[in-house]
């Protein structure tokens, strides 16, 4: 079962030929997700991994019958490529792209909701759901299957959690990197109703940071709709306000989005912070 | 990134806002024969990257040539909240009736960009907020769609604008959406928008933010970027592509990922906190960096005199240990430094980044597994030093 992801999801990479494109198609491949093809505007016709290219998404959809598709196109084409997968009807797109414009995203944002499409990202790691299927950059061996649903705004410091959890015998049911971009396709709240409603998640670990007011929602959530336990850890309780912290997201402006208020209302609907990604599988385990 | 008050103005001009027409000097005798060709009484106006120059008394009002030269003599070189004044914007000064607000920015929650405008002119909108929130009119507007009239209309009743200067507000407001767009901007704001003696819109001061993921294809405003205000440390990064931010600890942090960057930080003062002990930065190599980006970023650290040790924390992913252990035996092979440097490498290759390291015999190198345990020896460093 799992979220989002699992061994029925047939994949497109969006971007297949390009440097990155192709370093984790192999990677992906090598995880065994079922990668059913590639787009690169140009190079349709060629093959890539055993592959087919395609020049568009829908071609490659409707030759492929995917259900998923996995962007790696850079930031400048990121946007077009996003909408060319939601105009060709895939049910999930998950983007992995950095550096994309807000102005690109917000018409992107706007497209999404008249749409059926789930957008994941962008500038996220993208999803892995233990010995079944990885979409996206999460290097697969730190984790093991298990029953914590893992969601997460960050990159590597997901990969902290993940890999503390397994150190401790603690496998995962599915790790969703939501992105630390300011405006995203998935939301927490998304991902924590999609894991309360997931009967292989039994637990969850929600890792935040600073900027806007996704956790703060997402703590209201939990107080009103979780049934399911969740442990929290929130990065940027040193940050300084009005400057960006790496991600385009990771900012406090005008007093809103510190880290001591997001873990002042999770605390206030029971849900236990870790100081440290290391106490992160204490707190699952206790 | 900001941009200056004079080229903000100079951008809305060129999508047909009325600005007044002055220019910028760098000395008091431009200052002085600029205000000489505008005649008349002048505003002298420091340039700086940061709010509050009238409190700091960067802004002068000038009757007569000597004196605009005088007061330039006076804002020119002043530190206005660590920014020195480099230049100033001699305007010629207005009559003004009315000062009113009219701003656009993006709102995160709504995912849309939002045009505020208010009667409250003159003042910071965020003061405004806190003490009259009723005198902010705002308008959501619907990027597929673009900013309608009908908006417009609303803006203009809600802040009780006169009726004969809705066209003309009319025009500024979609002047000011289109400048907005077009230069992805994430802020764009006019505050003061006089209502001047003779009923005309004049745009006294603006204030312009531009999406720094968008400067690929705005070549020209990344051009206008003014780094001399920031530490020299924060442009070098830039170059690098490092997201590097400077704080005033003594633990020189290298850390791949944004978040783990910041649980970096989070660490080394929540165990450095008691004995006065921090980050001294923010600083994020980014996903698959390689040596010469890790080198890039050693230097950075190196050259800040406050750093008494150097916590490297890598997780590889895409990250290669060994690459990153390459970076760290080139940037110390340059750099003799006896400053004690913790590292933690875990992921991707980290037998041979662990074994690189090793063979480099780099002085004072001491190898920690977990993140606290690298941010306690970060701290216990400083302290024994």
């Amino acid at each position: 079962m799992a979220i989002l992801i699992n061994l029925n999801t047939r994949l497109l990479v969006q971007g297949i030929t390009g440097q990155q494109g192709l370093f984790h198609t192999r990677q992906m491949i090598a995880y065994g997700t079922n990668v059913v093809g590639g787009i690169t505007p140009g190079k349709g016709g060629q093959w890539v991994e055993g592959k087919p290219v395609f020049d568009t998404v829908r071609c490659a959809a409707e030759a492929t019958g995917a259900n998923v598709s996995v962007i790696y196109v850079p930031a400048p084409f990121a946007a077009d490529a996003i909408l060319e997968a939601i105009d060709a009807e895939l049910p999930l797109i998950v983007a992995i792209t950095e550096g994309i414009p807000v102005r690109d995203m917000m018409r992107v944002r706007r497209a999404l909701d008249q749409s059926q499409s789930r957008l994941v990202g962008p500038n996220c790691p993208g999803l892995l759901t233990p010995g079944q299927s990885k979409v996206g950059i999460m290097p697969g061996h730190i984790a093991m299957p298990g029953s914590v649903g893992v969601v997460s705004r960050s990159g590597t410091l997901t990969y902290e959690a993940i890999n503390a959890l397994t150190q401790r015998g603690i496998g995962q049911s599915t790790c969703v990197g939501i992105g630390g971009d300011p405006i995203n396709g998935t939301s927490f709240l998304d991902v924590l109703q999609m894991f309360e409603d997931d009967p292989d998640t039994e637990k969850v670990v929600l890792i935040g940071e600073i900027g806007g007011t996704d956790e703060q929602k997402a703590a209201e959530f939990i107080g009103q709709h979780m049934t399911k336990p969740v442990v929290a850890f929130i990065a940027g309780r040193r940050a300084p306000e009005g400057r960006t912290m790496g991600h385009a997201g990771a900012i406090v402006e005008g007093g809103v989005g510190t880290a001591a208020e997001k873990i002042a209302l999770f605390q206030s609907v029971g849900v236990r912070v870790a100081d440290t990604p290391e106490q992160i599988p204490e707190l699952v385990a206790s | 990134m900001n941009l200056h008050e004079y080229q903000a103005k100079s951008r809305l001009e060129a999508f047909g806002i009325p600005v007044p027409h002055g220019q910028v000097a760098g000395t008091p005798q431009e200052a002085r024969r600029i205000a000489e060709n505008l005649g008349g009484t002048v505003v002298v106006k420091a340039q700086v990257l940061t709010g509050g120059r009238g409190k700091a008394g960067g802004v002068k009002l000038a009757w007569t040539p000597a004196e605009a030269e005088a007061h330039a003599q006076a804002i020119l070189g002043m530190n206005i909240k660590g920014h020195i004044v480099r230049q100033v914007l001699v305007d010629p000064a207005s009559a003004i009736k009315q000062e009113i607000y009219l701003g656009i920015t993006n709102d995160r929650a709504a995912r849309k960009p939002v045009i505020i405008c208010s009667a409250e002119g003159g003042m910071d909108i965020e003061e405004v907020n806190r003490r009259k929130p009723e005198a902010i009119i705002r308008e959501h507007v619907d990027p597929l769609l673009g900013l309608c009239d009908f908006q417009i209309n609303a803006l203009a009743s809600g802040i009780e604008l006169p009726y004969p200067l809705w066209k003309q507000f009319r025009r500024l407001a979609q002047a000011l959406y289109d400048c907005f767009i077009a230069s992805d901007a994430t802020l764009c704001e006019i505050n003061p928008l006089a209502i001047t003696e003779e009923g005309d819109l004049l745009a006294l001061d603006a204030k312009m933010s531009i999406d720094d993921n968008s400067l690929f294809r705005h070549p020209d405003l990344a051009a206008l970027r003014d780094t001399s205000a920031e530490p020299e440390a924060e442009t070098r990064a830039r170059a690098a592509n490092l997201s590097y931010v400077r704080l005033d600890g003594q633990i020189g942090c290298l850390v791949n990922g944004a978040g783990l960057a910041m649980a970096t930080m989070d660490m080394t003062s929540l165990y450095g906190e008691a004995d006065g002990i921090g980050p001294a930065n923010f600083l994020d190599i980014g996903g698959g960096a390689d040596a010469e980006t890790v080198a890039a970023a050693l230097r950075i650290i190196l050259t800040d005199p406050d750093v008494k040790a150097i916590l490297l924390n890598i997780f590889g992913g895409i990250t290669r240990a060994d690459e990153v252990a390459r970076g760290v035996i080139q940037a110390f092979s340059e750099f003799e430094s006896d400053l004690p440097k913790i590292v933690r490498l875990v992921g991707t290759n980290e037998e041979e980044g662990r074994r690189l390291l090793e063979e480099a015999h780099i002085p004072n190198i001491i190898t920690a597994t977990t993140l606290s345990e690298a941010a306690r020896k970060a701290v216990a460093a400083v302290k024994g030093g």
